[in-house]
């Protein structure tokens, strides 16, 4: 396990190096010069472009810069924007609502998700069966931004229910409807997952073993069926953390909160390469660890994994 | 008080609480006006792009803040009118170049400090300064000494060469004569000078200005506006109050305001409709289809029109551009009526005048090229000898083009024969770079944006030869003589006059194509009893009551 955990630590060197240098390369080769534009209809006057290109090294080769930006990072500098805004404070102060949200979303998607699925997977083809497979077929259908806006209308606008957008303090009651919203999609494939997954080990010798056993239909279904049921799912789960965690561009954007996906949105729009190579670092950090984690919790779940 | 039919029932509700709540007096006229006076308010905006800097600042997020944090030697009205002056108490001049000009007296900035003549002339140059970069160093080019300071790039910002380092860091036009009076002379006579002083570059900065980075100031700006800074949370909000020891005309009647800045116009809107927004400045494209913005706004809708003018402009440089008569042609086949009507559903109007006619000396319908005769256009076209090969119309995809210019081209297509088609090009940035590098293979998007109310301002930047955004090199030596003398006339009747002789000039070239004037609609809140829209159509801060 230790062995293990060391050599998964290891392997993130290679892939933090590799996917920072490639999004930095990306980033460098977006065409056009970012202080073109910044003047509107005029053109903005040479010493203004050659004092912005100098000062944030955009004259140097791609080599240079990439090598200053990793110097700096290891030292704890994150760059600055072309607004002279401390990068840092800006991961700082959108990444907790990023999580925020993407626990909300998760909660939500785990709990409605789950029960559905459980629920139907035990009794299949009745009338709750149908409505959610139904209902999920429609939720998969929809693209998120159509789910958010329809939504976003009714609740907010139409019958003024809920606060349209969330306010900057992020209180968590304003988070259930975007949370919601976000999480949609895979709330009803975990509920797909869930409901085939239970139904399936349903079936299985160590259930009909248990049943005959005597035990409760509490007992079997809630530790021995759940427990073994729960594997794909939990890795659904967790690609969907790492994910949600990367920031929701779209749902962000609908419902005005300052997360991640809005930051690095802006960033990659003013081509402001030290804030989008940043945020991505810490996604990248992020993902590989969730990965892991996932990784390690298939162990806990189900005895036959080892890890040596 | 404006109330719309979805909410009465809550407000009274909410009135009859306050009633019972307050216990007795319902005649309480001091007490509202308290609560005006404490009330805050919140609007949309989007994050700077720039630290906060009046002479760096050329985009609406930031310059909306730094309008209403600092007050200039003059103002403009917002109905549109000639300047006036605020913070100077006087501007004379003999000739047009030299200009005295005295300041009022014991004025301050929101760290306490006295506003001083020293103020403007340090604050302009440094803008001017090129080392100092400033986006809007340009403007000073008036000033004599200009060229002593702010030196050019012998290659561009491309070359490998650098800009020679300037010979002075002060421009020898400018002279401080005591605390209240300073002397500004200008390299030649411009008439039009004392209007450029309301815009933001000419404003004055603080001594703590020069004592750190502008960086670090742009991040807690200091002006001497009626609103003072307070926060700036990135990407979130920008907070702003009232400063108390302000003593110029246009005082707050509210205290607090906070810009919260939404990456998504919709998002704003919703927020707009349902009370949690209290003005936005132009509601969202997908709330103008079927005028939903009107039924959603009710009374609380504002439509207005804007100095603004939405322009096709020719690369002049591009050999097949450079026959009038081709120019005049592709104006004339333009129904721009049918464009505003059937895209802009009435809310952008057609243009018909070189300069917007919003702005002071601009002639309503002076230019002749914008009217819509196909037989006029066909006839130029045919005398011109026709064009050989594809017209792009090239336009910047990151921004709601696409329509308008797909149906401009589609017009000359259909009423000229000419195989015309629109492009998009997917950012501005690189869009800009094209134009400013002079590699534009067809037509293109322009827009201008009044700086200042005149109608200079829509003259020589874009039809005098080497004008700052004279992107397609027209250059006409009659229009450049004239404008020449309309610069630097006595008075700016006798200024207008002579401008107008050059539009004319301008209108048998046909340099661009106006296309259509711009419009604006905003909306406010339920909460905001009376607010007024600045002369750009922004919103007059110090105008708002609840």
């Amino acid at each position: 396990m230790g062995r293990y955990l060391l050599r998964r630590l290891l392997q993130l060197v290679p892939v933090f190096i590799g996917t920072t240098f490639l999004i930095y390369w990306l980033v460098w080769s977006v065409p056009g010069d970012p202080f073109a534009g910044k003047c509107g209809d005029r053109r903005c006057p040479d010493s203004y472009i050659n004092f912005m290109t100098e000062k944030y090294q955009l004259d140097q080769s791609i080599w240079v810069q990439y090598a200053t930006y990793m110097k700096n990072l290891f030292q704890g500098d994150f760059g600055i924007t072309f607004n002279n805004r401390e990068v840092a404070d800006i991961i700082a102060t959108a990444y907790p609502n990023t999580l925020k949200l993407a626990v909300v979303a998760l909660a939500i998607e785990a709990v409605i998700g789950l029960t559905a699925g459980v629920l139907t997977g035990l009794r299949r083809n009745g009338f709750l069966d149908n409505l959610v497979l139904i209902s999920t077929l429609f939720l998969i259908a929809l693209p998120v931004f159509v789910v958010g806006f329809i939504l976003q209308w009714l609740l907010g606008v139409k019958w003024g229910i809920v606060h349209p957008t969330v306010s900057s303090e992020m209180r968590l009651t304003e988070l259930l409807l975007p949370g919601f919203v976000l999480g949609s999609a895979s709330m009803a494939y975990v509920a797909r997952v869930a409901r085939t997954s239970i139904a399936e080990n349903r079936r299985a010798d160590y259930v009909r073993t248990a049943i005959a056993k005597g035990l409760p239909m509490r007992r079997v279904v809630g530790v021995h069926l759940l427990r073994n049921s729960l594997i794909p799912v939990v890795t659904l789960l967790g690609t969907d953390l790492g994910a949600l965690m990367g920031g929701a561009i779209v749902t962000e954007g609908i419902f005005g909160i300052n997360g991640i996906g809005r930051a690095v949105l802006r960033a990659i729009v003013t081509k402001e390469s030290a804030t989008v190579v940043s945020i991505v670092v810490v996604l990248v950090l992020v993902y590989l660890l969730m990965n892991l984690l996932v990784d390690l919790l298939y162990a806990a779940l189900d005895p036959r994994i080892r890890y040596e | 008080m404006r109330v719309s039919k979805r909410a009465s029932g809550a407000i009274a509700l909410g009135a009859a609480f306050a009633l019972v709540a307050s216990g007795c007096s319902s005649s309480d006229g001091e007490g509202g006006e308290a609560t005006s006076a404490d009330g805050a308010i919140t609007v949309d905006g989007t994050e700077p792009e720039n630290p906060l800097v009046p002479s760096n600042t050329t985009e609406t997020g930031g310059g909306k803040i730094i309008d209403w944090m600092w007050t200039g030697l003059v103002e403009y009205p917002n109905n549109g009118g000639a300047p006036q002056n605020a913070l100077a108490e006087s501007i004379e001049t003999a000739d047009s170049k030299v200009y005295k000009i005295k300041i009022k007296q014991d004025t301050k900035f929101h760290d306490g400090t006295v506003v001083k003549a020293k103020n403007f002339v340090d604050a302009w140059n440094w803008g001017a300064y090129s080392p100092n970069g400033a986006q809007n160093s340009s403007f000073f080019a008036d000033i004599e000494g200009f060229a002593d300071v702010n030196t050019a790039d012998p290659d561009g910002p491309e070359g490998p060469q650098k800009a020679p380092e300037p010979k002075a860091k002060e421009m020898s036009g400018l002279k401080v004569v005591d605390d209240w009076n300073f002397e500004v002379t200008l390299a030649a006579p411009t008439a039009v000078f004392p209007t450029k002083l309301g815009y933001s570059t000419f404003m004055p900065l603080p001594d703590a200005f020069f004592s750190g980075s502008a960086e670090e100031f742009g991040k807690k700006p200091i002006g001497n506006g009626p609103v003072k800074f307070v926060s700036w949370e990135n990407n979130v909000q920008i907070k702003l109050t009232r400063f108390d020891d302000y003593q110029l005309r246009d005082k707050m009647k509210i205290k607090d305001v906070t810009v919260k800045m939404y990456q998504d116009d919709t998002a704003a809107y919703s927020d707009l409709v349902s009370g949690n927004l209290d003005f936005m400045q132009q509601v969202p494209v997908s709330a103008l289809a079927g005028d939903k913005w009107k039924s959603d706004l009710a009374d609380r809708a504002i439509a207005s029109t804007t100095p603004s003018t939405g322009i096709i402009a020719f690369p002049i440089y591009d050999k097949r551009f450079q026959d009038p008569k081709l120019r005049r042609a592709i104006s004339l086949s333009i129904n721009r009526q049918e464009i505003t009507d059937k895209i802009f559903f009435g809310n952008r109007k057609p243009a018909d005048s070189w300069a917007n006619p919003l702005t002071p000396g601009a002639a309503p319908g002076n230019c002749t090229a914008c009217q819509f005769n196909v037989d006029e256009a066909k006839k130029l076209l045919a005398e011109a000898g026709g064009f050989s090969g594809e017209l792009v119309m090239y336009y910047n995809a990151d921004a709601s083009h696409k329509e308008w210019m797909e149906a401009v081209a589609q017009q000359v297509k259909t009423n000229l024969g000419i195989n015309a088609r629109a492009e998009g090009v997917p950012t501005f940035a690189v869009f800009r770079q094209n134009i400013n590098a002079h590699k534009m293979k067809g037509a293109y998007r322009a827009g201008w944006q009044q700086d200042y109310p005149d109608v200079e301002n829509w003259v020589n930047p874009l039809y005098v030869t080497g004008g700052s955004s004279n992107d397609g090199l027209y250059s006409n030596k009659q229009v450049d003589a004239l404008a020449k003398e309309a610069s630097s006339a006595p008075s700016l009747d006798a200024s207008h006059a002579k401008f107008a002789e050059a539009v004319k000039l301008i209108d048998q070239d046909v340099p661009s194509m106006p296309i259509y004037f711009g419009g604006q609609q905003s909306g406010h809140s339920e909460k905001v009893k009376k607010m007024e829209l600045s002369n750009v159509g922004e919103l007059d801060i110090t105008s708002v009551e609840l």
